[in-house]
């Protein structure tokens, strides 16, 4: 069941896809913190999807805050910039969430530090315009915004200037993403409740590097403080602010841009094929400070969250920082933590080091108990169509997953393996405890490898 | 393969040592122990000790769905049909269950023995096999009819497939098919009569057949009640019903086939009885007299044995509704609910094929 959205032709919602337990509340009431600047920052070279980008500094070189430190020399790439000042050393080599292995700077702090409320004025405080018409033009944001090396900010990281040029296609709607569809993360919420400002001028420059009229805000209805103050934030402006179910993954892309104007994105495709752009609302804020205030990307809020953290807290966190030190300043782990993820629990990579850096794509850190994770053993496969019921893309996850075990690569195409977008509706809902979209992980990495060859 | 590895994190006030360890599936598992940096090293044993995996995402799972809960679901359902045949079978319907209950687990036990596999009693699927075909048998049958049953059920019905979930045929259908044909006396119509039995329903013809022979007709509400001879599980259409429609709407048995099977036989029915064709046997006959119902609710939503999409749950449910109605109509059996899903099974890896999901965006 929808519901009713007067202005656009979607009903809220899209079919299939499930109602996992919110568990919002353990962070949702926490005032963004600003955390005291770390001793080192590491910048992985590669925080996007998308090539790498190259170090323009010396190791022992002296950097300020906000300079460029690695620049991006290809279309999909994004630059990197300091969020301390201090030193360079050595290059050496991170592991990421995700498992890749990636060169990365370290930088020493040295000097004064930006913190506290100086820190969050610098980066949310001001004035922010809402009569931006007329006084940039597109490729001048966009230039900005590709110098800024900004990149969306709600999980895929991919570059923000590459979604904003315009190529070709006619784009006619900026649906800016707020739903913050993944079960226990806030720092979306928080950042709509604490500065709507910068999300509506960003959402206003960046609808003006595309040349969209329409810019519609897209929040799920499980947060409704939010959708007042992006509305009573957006007086004044063309942005409409829009409701819509709380389902999972409703802020996918795809189902977004399904649920509010019913229009289906073609397979394999970009929002632009059917018109539409679509970007975060963190990613706004920070298109935003990079235009009007002229800083780059250095900061983002996180949400460390969890049954398994002392303190849940949402935190302003310099880049680079290492997760470790923000499951420190949040109190630790407690007793019967189970998983640390970096992101939410649905698509969410566990860490297996917590010196890891926090990278442009770190939404939060979520700690799972014992109880929270599943622990049922593996069973027989009955065909209750669950899994079927609950796919986001129609698949049919039993069948492809069974494909994938026993590397059938053919059968698992034959069932459009390379259509799944992992949202892991089917290993959520499965009653026999079968890791499906795990198994199907496993096959369209062996149809990639096989493409390759 | 196996490979571990150890080595020490630091955190705050506390040293993890990390075991890193790869199964054989290349599925990466590694569990973290925290020690306290106070204690000494050979003191781990009488500290807590947290463990952090690490796992593919998702990392949460639905903690109202398990195989477990959809079988119990099911015996939560037959409990109104088992009371209504308790109610009119009295003990006789009572040993037939209880005889095909125990038979079914013990042949599970049993076959799962001799395939060296673990018993997987827990999921209570044996116990539904049988109970579906203690209801589904007379209840004056012998008690070699449904121990044979019950051992074909779950060896030729299900173990020799690959066990829960590979199965082709629903298992309680092939038990008692196999019996129906070995045993043609005890299970013909007239297996369900005794003219001698203190029990009333076992002294009348069963509604289906009493019309085939003799044209006689029974009331409606009898039939929607259950005060009739029949299978014990099938004689009551109100109990089906009640127990279906909690199964639908705990999504346990999928709707589209009893909406396929039922709206099948009403259309057909309503023809039939619009040409004048057998008009005393009204469609709600057709709908309330025989295993229709308990068919269509307990049988043939069988997920192991039906469709996997909406789509080709509604065809199989058709396919069923059509078959019932041909064989009730042309065939020497009265019934044919049971032949009619099983060939519908048969068609089941078919119907798969032919019902494709479109993917989403898919041209």
């Amino acid at each position: 069941m929808g519901l009713k959205l007067k202005e656009f032709k979607g009903n809220g919602t899209f079919p299939k896809g499930i109602h996992p337990a919110g568990h919002k509340n353990l962070s949702a009431g926490k005032a963004v913190e600003v955390v005291p600047a770390p001793g080192k920052v590491v910048l992985p070279l590669l925080q996007n999807i998308g090539l790498q980008c190259k170090s323009i500094v010396k190791s022992g070189q002296k950097v300020g805050y906000g300079e460029k430190v690695a620049a991006a020399n290809a279309m999909i790439s994004a630059s990197i910039h300091t969020p301390i000042s201090g030193k360079v050393l050595k290059p050496v080599v991170t592991t990421l969430p995700t498992s890749n292995h990636v060169p990365a700077l370290p930088i020493k702090a040295e000097g004064k530090q930006l913190e506290g409320q100086e820190l969050w004025d610098d980066i949310f405080g001001g004035n922010w315009p809402i009569d931006v018409k007329g006084k940039y033009a597109s490729d001048e944001i966009t230039a900005i915004i590709s110098e800024s090396g900004i990149v969306g900010l709600g999980g895929a990281a991919f570059p923000s200037h590459v979604k904003i040029a315009s190529n070709g296609k006619p784009v006619d709607t900026l649906l800016i993403n707020g739903c913050e569809c993944e079960p226990y993360l806030t720092c979306d919420y928080r950042l709509m409740i604490e500065a709507p400002e910068p999300i509506i001028t960003g959402s206003l420059l960046a609808a003006l590097a595309i040349g969209v009229k329409q810019i519609v805000i897209c929040i799920e209805n499980n947060k409704p403080e939010a959708v007042e103050t992006m509305k009573k934030a957006a007086i004044g402006t063309t942005i409409k602010v829009v409701s819509l179910k709380t389902k999972y993954p409703q802020g996918s892309e795809r189902h977004l841009i399904m649920a509010l104007l019913k229009k289906i994105m073609p397979l394999g495709g970009l929002p632009a094929d059917v018109g539409v752009a679509v970007s975060n609302v963190a990613t706004m804020a920070s298109v935003a400070r990079a235009v009007i205030k002229g800083k780059p990307l250095t900061h983002r809020i996180v949400c460390v969250t969890g049954k398994g953290i002392s303190n849940p807290k949402n935190l302003l966190i310099p880049l680079g920082i290492s997760y470790g030190e923000l499951i420190k300043y949040c109190g630790g782990l407690t007793k019967d933590a189970a998983r640390v993820i970096s992101g939410g629990p649905m698509m969410g990579f566990t860490l297996a080091d917590f010196d890891m850096p926090v990278v442009k794509g770190t939404s939060g850190i979520t700690v799972l108990t014992h109880k929270d994770i599943c622990h049922g053993k593996e069973t027989a496969c009955i065909r209750c169509g669950r899994c079927v019921d609950v796919c986001p893309m129609n698949l049919v996850p039993t069948k492809i997953a069974h494909a994938a075990r026993f590397q059938n690569l053919e059968m698992a195409k034959k069932y459009n393996i390379m259509g799944c977008i992992e949202s892991g509706c089917c290993t959520y809902i499965c009653p026999a405890n079968i890791p499906l979209v795990q198994l199907i992980r496993v096959g369209k990495a062996m149809v990639a490898a096989e493409k390759r060859k | 393969m196996l490979i571990a590895a150890i080595c020490n994190l630091k955190l705050d006030k506390t040293i993890c040592c990390r075991y890193i360890i790869l199964n054989r599936d290349r599925q990466l598992l590694i569990t973290m122990t925290t020690i306290n940096q106070e204690t000494k090293s050979d003191q781990v044993a009488d500290i807590p000790t947290p463990e952090i995996h690490v796992a593919s995402s998702p990392h949460l799972s639905n903690p109202n769905t398990s195989t477990r809960r959809i079988m119990a679901d099911v015996l939560i359902a037959l409990v109104p049909v088992i009371g209504m045949a308790v109610y009119v079978f009295h003990l006789a319907a009572v040993k037939q269950m209880a005889i095909c209950l125990v038979s079914c687990i013990i042949a599970e036990a049993g076959f799962m023995k001799i395939r060296n596999k673990p018993v997987p009693l827990g999921d209570f699927s044996a116990a539904i096999t049988g109970l579906i075909l203690g209801l589904s048998l007379p209840a004056i049958a012998p008690w070699y009819v449904g121990v044979i049953g019950s051992v074909v059920a779950i060896g030729i019905g299900k173990v020799i497939f690959g066990g829960l979930g590979m199965n082709i045929f629903n298992p309680a259908m092939v038990g008692r098919a196999f019996v129906m044909i070995s045993f043609a006396g005890a299970m013909a119509a007239s297996g369900y009569v005794d003219s001698q039995n203190t029990i009333d329903a076992i002294t009348m013809a069963t509604p289906l057949n009493a019309f085939k022979q003799s044209g006689t007709n029974t009331s409606i509400l009898d039939l929607f009640i259950g005060l009739t001879n029949g299978s014990p599980g099938e004689v009551s259409a109100f109990t089906c019903l009640l127990g279906g429609i909690y199964l639908c709407i705990r999504k346990t048995a999928s709707w589209e086939i009893p909406a396929g099977i039922i709206g099948t036989v009403v259309i057909l029915g309503g023809i039939l009885n619009a040409l004048n064709f057998q008009a005393e046997w009204t469609v709600l006959h057709h709908l309330f007299g025989g295993a229709l119902l308990f068919g269509a609710f307990f049988i043939a939503t069988d997920p192991v044995t039906s469709p996997l999409t909406s789509k080709g749950k509604f065809i199989f449910g058709i396919g069923i509704g059509i078959l019932v109605m041909l064989l009730r109509i042309f065939s020497g059996y009265p019934e044919g609910v049971m032949f009619a899903i099983l060939l519908m099974n048969a068609v089941t890896p078919l119907i798969n094929k032919w019902t494709p999901h479109k993917t989403l965006g898919e041209q």
